[in-house]
């Protein structure tokens, strides 16, 4: 009897949502689960692919994932030293 | 027929794969099948414990796998299940004293030269070598998880493992599921699981605290008696057996009014027999 009422007072609030989107999220995190490794390769290719346009330091480059409240992203600072004067035809591949 | 090996994995322990493989294994051999039940377990055995069958070990799996004895001396027929038998895993080594090319062979073995029409290999917890071990000779995978975030979460790792091993199709079973605390908005659902995991599910099987009993008398809820979980361990049998019942009977989620009655009174405890 209290149980129901304490229920209907607070229905819709049961912890299931809540643990939901909390594993949702966990998961985002877990699925995008990078290795250092290709971590590395993809900061080696967008070094390569940048200083088509760009004078970069490959040294400078640098890449993370970074987890925030709701989303997860690539983030990368390359900083540029100069710009190539005349920009090359896209790779196609 | 050519014989089929599962293998009954989780990644978190203690979410009920020892249990699920025993009543797995005991309802498809009452189902006339030649079953074999293997625990990959070396180290940290139960599957033997949980199936009552602890004092009859002479040899156990690292001895077939080193040539210490034959395959057939160290299997262990089932008392109340003549088509059941069990490979212990060994108490004393570790994992390291098995590959996974030599589960391979030995699940080879088993379908080959005993014939038997299903195998279930219950794995360790983790994902190093014991799980590698376990899922090498497994032609389906049978994922077990609890209606819980760090379940769920430990599940959906392993269908990652999964699938780098080729095993894209593992099949899902939620296992303590409580439709009283689903009621109340306090547990994730099926539907809720199904849509994080997006595997197929292969059974759901209730809370039932007479799986404590069960494991105390060492006596598979499945051949005990007739509790929920027995019916739903059977469900699942069935539908590995490739036969259309429904996961979830309908009547069957909700605990009927007159079954609360008699559980309030204790009235409906029948104590499981010692094999």
């Amino acid at each position: 009897m209290f149980e129901g009422i304490s229920r209907w007072l607070r229905k819709g609030k049961g912890s299931k949502d809540t643990g939901k989107s909390r594993l949702q999220l966990i998961l985002i995190h877990d699925r995008t689960g990078v290795s250092p490794e290709i971590l590395d390769a993809l900061r080696e290719d967008m070094f390569r692919v940048i200083s088509r346009y760009f004078v970069v330091k490959e040294a400078d480059v640098e890449m993370n994932i970074e987890r925030d409240e709701g989303s997860v992203a690539l983030v990368a600072n390359i900083p540029i030293l100069s710009m190539k004067r005349q920009q090359k035809q896209p790779v196609s591949s | 027929m050519a014989g089929r090996a599962f293998v009954v994995t989780s990644g978190k322990g203690g979410v009920g794969k020892t249990t699920v493989t025993a009543n797995l294994g005991v309802a498809l051999a009452l189902r006339s099948k030649r079953t074999c039940v293997i625990d990959s377990d070396i180290g940290l055995r139960n599957l033997d414990v949980v199936m009552g069958l602890e004092n009859r070990i002479v040899y156990d799996l690292v001895d077939v796998i080193e040539g210490t004895c034959r395959l057939k001396q160290a299997l262990i027929k089932h008392r109340k299940a003549d088509r059941l038998f069990l490979l212990p895993a060994s108490q004393t080594r570790n994992k390291e004293a098995v590959s996974p090319e030599q589960m391979k062979d030995l699940i080879a073995k088993l379908k080959d030269e005993e014939e038997f029409d299903y195998i279930l290999v219950d794995s360790p917890a983790g994902i190093e070598r014991g799980f590698k071990n376990a899922i090498a000779g497994a032609d389906e995978a049978f994922i077990v998880t609890t209606p819980e975030v760090s379940a769920i979460r430990d599940a959906d790792r392993i269908i990652g493992l999964l699938q780098a091993a080729e095993m894209y199709e593992p099949r899902l079973i939620i296992n303590r599921l409580s439709m009283e605390m689903v009621r109340k908005g306090d547990m994730m659902d099926q539907d809720d699981i199904i849509d994080i995991l997006a595997i197929d599910l292969l059974g759901i099987v209730p809370e039932d605290e007479e799986i404590v009993v069960s494991t105390n008398m060492g006596v598979p809820i499945v051949l005990a008696e007739n509790s929920r979980s027995a019916g739903a361990f059977r469900r699942i049998a069935r539908r590995i057996e490739g036969e259309n019942v429904p996961v979830w009977p309908m009547g069957e989620a909700e605990e009927g009014l007159i079954a609360r009655f008699r559980r309030l009174f204790g009235l409906n405890r029948k104590e499981p027999k010692r094999v």
